[in-house]
């Protein structure tokens, strides 16, 4: 760039000045990015070097930048250390969250989408609503409803039947507040996914013999891919992370990753091996979601390559 | 102007039975008529083009006749079977949609044996027809794999009637499929579609609302407006006897005049004079009504020359239409146009008084 315009400016020598001085300064959508710039290098990126550093740093210390160590690591690969317990948890638990809002949700898109047509993607945000109120405090709500002589219970009682299923604090239940916490991250992408089909592609393969399965499977399915791919990596890289459901709802019949790296940062008081294990942890999903997106190629699926 | 060919006049003996058969069909949308009570006939084997003006009710027909919508009264009948009710996946004809709706994830050759995988056609052989019919529509072999999102207008417009042709169905139907390509595109594949017409032998219903379109490709046009099928017939009928104002204006630019009859006399309501009209067509006695003479009748006479009916009137303006120049004359507040070949334009600058006329067997006397 700089070389260019020496060369430039070398031919026109009368303006060399004033054109070494444009190429040196930053283009118009550089200046106006550089706030945000500044604020994403100090508010996203510093976090994680400093996790990054610590993880590296003398055990149950704060020798951060100090101490260079692999110990955290290696403690976490011990064969004895039972950590890969809860990483299992929360990585089986994700799927199955993914797998069942998959089930869940395709057949509210459809439907939101026959319904409301163009509109679909709006009412599908009315489902986020839910989200301006603290996830907490939903789900103490689901604690009344399923607790002994909440909702639930109280009411079965009430009405003469023996009471409710005992479900509070076991795995299933957790299964269920992560399902239903995580339901408008799958909604809306493949609400817009399914929008994507054009109703004449569908008209056309019927006119060309097709029945309903067929069409499903051949164009229906197909080209409401990229937006039902998004919704399932969205809500997996979420659910990974989830921990208020295992502790609220599932009171701690399971221990997930996260709550893992919580206690080391509170009860443990050891930031390194808390970073090591959030280190780990993170470079996994970074790995997995970059495995899932060059696989998944959006212009391809939607025809424009 | 559009013969029918000596090969297809020798198969022509008996006038064709009707592939296709539409009694008193009505198609009502909340109390809006869109289809007004259509009758008609298509024979096996023609090509056959709705014209009409946008919201005049071709596009409803057409949903009507490929399944996609439903009669609210009335009859379709595909060689003499009822047809109503039966959905599109079931019936064996084909629609070319106006955006083609090609498959985007699919390639040229899936695209095109859709229909063959349907039927559960094996692989090798899907390849095979869908080959065949890429020469059909001369589209080259090492297209059969390139991305159908990848191919120009007309390559795109090729696909979407190679896949229609591997459904094999009786009738084939248009929406419209040439109206998003440029003009010369436009007439080399309006060619291309004859051509394919008198080489597959399929019966064509094809809808537009460009009437140059229809008269270049049709057997019979058909005219539509507000929901009605004003005329049926070959484009010199519609050219050369149009039933109303509404399709000798649709057909192309005419000069009309209201007449009013005074005992044996017509006189003229636009503009002053006693006029000779033609006999209505349908033989009517009228006390009102039109006279329609297109722009290439209306003749320039020179001092001493004589038509049948004549006006005088200042040139107002000129166009150039290529090989002729087409003038606005104004007779009173009237604006008349006629049309002189280019070699015998009239010179820049010459009197701007002009007598224009016609005889009367040039023009049409219409009612309505």
């Amino acid at each position: 760039m700089a070389d260019i315009a020496l060369a430039r400016a070398s031919k026109m020598a009368p303006e060399t000045a004033r054109e070494l001085r444009h190429a040196r300064r930053l283009s118009v959508g550089a200046r106006c990015a550089l706030p945000v710039a500044v604020l994403l290098a100090i508010g996203f990126l510093a976090p994680m070097v400093a996790i990054l550093a610590y993880s590296f740093a003398t055990p149950r210390s704060f020798d951060v930048f100090r101490s260079f160590t692999l110990e955290n690591f290696a403690s976490l690969f011990d064969p004895t250390n039972t950590v890969w317990l809860s990483f299992a948890w929360s990585v089986g638990f994700a799927l199955f969250t993914v797998a069942i809002l998959a089930v869940i949700a395709y057949p509210i898109a459809y439907g939101l989408n026959a319904v409301f047509g163009r509109w679909a993607g709006f009412v599908s945000v009315l489902f986020v609503f839910p989200l301006f109120v603290s996830e907490n405090v939903r789900l103490y709500g689901w604690v009344l409803f399923f607790i002994k002589n909440g909702v639930l219970d109280g009411t079965l009682k009430w009405l003469g039947f023996s009471g409710g299923p005992e479900v509070l604090y076991t795995p299933g239940v957790t299964l269920f507040g992560m399902a239903y916490t995580y339901l408008p991250f799958m909604l809306f992408p493949m609400t817009l996914g399914l929008a994507l089909v054009p109703r004449d592609l569908v008209d056309a393969a019927r006119d060309l013999g097709a029945g309903r399965l067929f069409i499903w499977r051949e164009i229906e399915l197909p080209l409401a891919m990229p937006g039902i791919l998004i919704g399932m990596l969205l809500t997996f890289v979420l659910a990974v992370g989830a921990t208020a459901e295992a502790k609220i709802l599932g009171g701690q019949s399971i221990i997930v990753i996260s709550h893992d790296i919580e206690i080391a940062f509170t009860y443990s008081q050891n930031w390194p091996l808390g970073s090591a294990l959030a280190v780990v942890v993170s470079v996994f999903i970074a790995a997995l979601t970059l495995v899932a997106l060059s696989k998944l190629d959006l212009d391809r699926m939607l025809g424009r390559r | 102007m559009l013969q029918t060919l000596p090969a297809a006049a020798a198969t022509d003996e008996a006038p064709p039975r009707p592939i296709l058969q539409l009694v008193g069909v009505r198609k009502v949308f909340g109390g809006f008529a869109a289809v007004e009570g259509i009758d008609l006939d298509v024979r096996e084997g023609e090509f056959l083009t709705i014209v009409g003006p946008s919201g005049s009710g071709k596009t409803t027909l057409l949903r009507m006749l490929a399944g996609m919508d439903q009669p609210s009264e009335g009859n379709i009948t595909l060689r003499g079977e009822l047809i109503n009710d039966m959905p599109p996946n079931k019936r064996p004809t084909c629609l070319v949609f106006q955006s083609l709706a090609l498959f985007p994830h699919k390639s040229v050759g899936e695209n095109i044996a859709f229909a063959l995988k349907v039927k559960g056609v094996d692989a090798a052989t899907r390849k095979k027809r869908a080959l065949e019919l890429m020469r059909i529509v001369r589209l080259p072999d090492n297209y059969h794999d390139k991305n159908v999102m990848k191919c120009s207008g007309g390559e795109r417009q090729r696909v979407a009637l190679a896949r229609a042709f591997a459904y094999d169905p009786e009738v084939l139907f248009f929406d419209e499929p040439l109206s998003a390509l440029d003009y010369k595109l436009k007439k080399a594949l309006e060619k291309e579609l004859k051509d394919l017409h008198r080489e597959t032998g399929k019966t064509f219903i094809y809808i537009t609302h460009s009437l140059e379109e229809a008269m270049v490709m049709s057997d019979r046009i058909g005219v539509m407006r507000a929901g009605k099928l004003v005329q049926v017939g070959t484009p010199e009928e519609i050219y050369g006897a149009p039933v109303d104002r509404f399709v000798s204006e649709f057909v192309g630019e005419v000069n009309t005049l209201k007449m009013k009859r005074a005992g044996a006399e017509w006189h003229g309501v636009d503009v002053p004079g006693t006029f000779t009209l033609s006999p209505p067509k349908d033989g009517a006695s009228l006390d009102e009504a039109f006279v329609v003479i297109r722009p290439e009748y209306m003749r320039f006479l020179a001092p001493g020359e004589r038509a049948d009916n004549q006006l005088t009137g200042t040139v107002y303006n000129e166009y150039s239409l290529g090989s002729r120049i087409q003038y606005q004359i104004r007779v009173g507040e009237k604006v008349m146009l006629a049309e002189l070949s280019r070699a015998r334009a009239l010179a820049p600058g010459a009197s701007a008084e002009v007598t224009i006329g016609w005889d009367a067997a040039d023009a049409f006397t219409l009612g309505s």
